[in-house]
Order: C-alpha cells, then structure tokens, then sequence
C-alpha cells in the first residue's frame, strides 16, 4: 500500500549536500506534513518525487516506480512557484488542465472558483498573491491523483480561505491517495495531518503521527517543533 | 455546535470527550443516526482518520454502535449513557476540590460559598421575574 517510498535517497547540490541517505515509505490513505526550517530539504525532496530533480545517489520511487512520465500522471503537484503564464485567464487554465490531466475534475474545479468567490474570467496577472494561491491550489485539488505534493500551499492565503482549503485537502482526498503537505505553518495544519515528518539540514529527524506526539510529548507539533529547531 | 482542538493533548481524544459530552448533555439523543466519518472530520476540521480513531473508541465506550450498512447511531442503552454522566461529574468534583484545596478552602466554606451563590441567582430570578 506504499506510494512512495526512498531508500539512502541523496541529492547534492554540487558540494552542498540538500539531502542526505532518507528512508521513508509513505502509505496511501494518509495526509502527512513534511515540515522543518527553511532550507532544510522539504522542497528538495518533493522535486524529487515530482520528478523535476535527479537523485544524486539512492532511489525514490511513486507506486513502485521511478519518477517519470507515468508517475506523474499519478501525481498532483502544486510547486512554491508559479509555473503559469500571468496573462492567461482563469477559464483558460482550466481548459489547459483539462487537456492535460485526464483525472482532471473541471466541474469540481468550477464549483471551488465559486466558493472562493473567484471570477474564472479572471487574468492572473490582475489577481492578487494570495488569489493566485487559490487559483493554483483549485487546480491542483481538482485532480483525482494518487499521490499529491503541495509545496507551500498555504502561504499567503487569509485564515478564512486557509480553513476552506484545508476542508478542501480532507474531502478531496480518496482513500488510496496519500497527500504530502510541506509547510512551516504547522499550527494551521496539525488538525489534518495524519503523520509528520521532521527535516533537517537534509536528515531525517524524526516520523511519527501526530497524536502520537501529542500523547508521548504532551505538546503540540507545532509546539515540539519550536523546541527542536530553537535558534 | 462548535469543536475546540486545543493543543496539548491527542486530537482524537479531544473528539472522543466533545462528543461524549454531546451525547450525556442530549445534543444528540438516543438513536441518533451520526453524519459520515467525513463529513464529521469536515465538520471539525480534523483529518478523516482522527475522527474514526474516536468513533472507533466511541463504539469501544458502547455509547456509539455501527450498524453495518446504515452508518452509525447513539446508543438506545439509557444506562450507559447515565453511567458515562456519573463518570464525568465524578472527574469534574475532583478537580474542582483539587482547585480548592490549592486555595486553602476546606469543605464548610465550599458548601457556605454554594449556598451564597445559589441565593444570589435566586435573587437575580426574581428581579427578573
């Protein structure tokens, strides 16, 4: 039942070390929050499984194969950056996705846009930094995948469309899909993570559920979070 | 009605005690047919998983039963449901007389203080009246 899954998974960036020997199998029907400091390694590892980067040495595997064009067909990825154009319009975008994605959802896509209060004839470029957030994040959780890697996903999005989203992320999701949430606004998010895994300077802290912190620590994770990474 | 997740203790333990209390304080009655698991943890904004954990615990209590194709229901048995009251109020009278006697206030003052503001609600009644 595993989706992914490394073994001694490394990657350098020339003599700069991002991630170092990481072992983790994550199972379907879980959402897990991979959390650390900036520049630990969170969004190293996601490009990894995404495919956009190249293991240094180790293996990475999505559903018992390498990243590839298949894998990618199962995964959903919402990146830390844009990678649509500014001036499409929101309608446009979404006629895009559709011919790209066959999982892809559009009347769930439609009815998220409405919720938001979003004008699909919209252009991104009009939009403001946390409307495009939203715009991204729709299309993304408008896919039915099997595995979905959200980079950052609720950065600059205000509390009340934080909380809709995350409603979003729970409903969405079916049970054979696992979703990887990277993040460090881990208050926002605790409620809905299953797991968690902790990184740090490219290592492997620690991995756990949640309430099995909250049972053993008798801390929050966002609370054990603070302790471990203190500066 | 609305949930509270603080955040200190398991998520799932916090649920089980939220909705105990709903049930003992009759929100929702016996026979109560429950929303799905998933419109639960929407509801709450918990992760599906979590909210199953504490129904599951729930049904472990007997205060919740699962019927196999129907979902699941508040229990019909009176007693459990008084016996879960009991164990409650127990727990809560024990921290309160904790909280007391960190105050240095022994049994006779506690019961002088009750009677003197259960008078002053009286009298607020009948101003009201």
């Amino acid at each position: 039942m595993t989706i992914l899954s490394t073994k001694n998974l490394t990657k350098s960036y020339g003599k700069k070390t991002a991630l170092s020997q990481i072992n983790m199998d994550i199972p379907r029907g879980r959402i897990i929050g991979l959390l650390g400091p900036n520049g630990s390694g969170k969004s190293t590892l996601i490009k990894l499984a995404a495919g956009l980067l190249v293991p240094t040495s180790g293996e990475i595997t999505i559903d018992g194969l390498a990243p590839g064009v298949d894998t990618k067909a199962k995964i959903s990825y919402l990146s830390e950056r844009s990678y649509l154009s500014d001036w499409m319009r929101v309608i446009e975008i979404i006629a895009f996705f559709e011919d790209f994605y066959p999982d892809f959802n559009r009347i769930k896509a439609e009815n998220m846009l409405k919720d938001l209060n979003i004008n699909p004839d919209d252009r991104l470029k009009t939009m403001s930094k946390g409307t495009k957030e939203k715009v991204q994040l729709i299309l993304v959780m408008s896919r039915q995948a099997q595995l979905y890697l959200l980079d950052e996903p609720i950065g600059g999005v205000d509390p009340a469309a934080r909380d809709y989203i995350l409603n979003t992320i729970i409903t969405n999701y079916k049970e054979d899909a696992a979703v990887i949430i990277s993040t460090h606004l881990i208050a926002d998010i605790e409620q809905i993570l299953d797991d968690i895994i902790f990184i740090n300077q490219g290592e492997l802290v620690l991995s756990s559920s949640v309430d099995e912190i909250r049972e053993t620590h008798n801390k929050s994770v966002d609370g054990l979070f603070r302790e471990v990474f203190k500066c | 009605m609305k949930w509270y997740i603080d955040s200190d203790r398991p998520i799932y333990k916090q649920l089980v005690e939220q909705i105990e209390l709903r049930i003992i304080s009759g929100v929702y009655t016996p026979g109560d047919k429950l929303e799905s698991v998933r419109e639960m943890a929407m509801d709450a904004g918990v992760n599906p998983n979590t909210m199953q954990k504490a129904l599951a615990e729930l049904e472990r209590m007997e205060l919740v039963f699962a019927q196999r194709t129907s979902g699941r229901f508040i229990t019909e048995d009176l007693k459990v449901i008084e016996e879960a009251k009991k164990t409650l109020a127990v727990q809560e009278i024990g921290a309160f007389l904790e909280k007391m006697k960190k105050l240095g206030i022994g049994r006779n003052e506690i019961l002088a203080l009750m009677e003197k503001i259960e008078e002053g609600e009286k009298a607020d009644d009948h101003i009201k009246h």
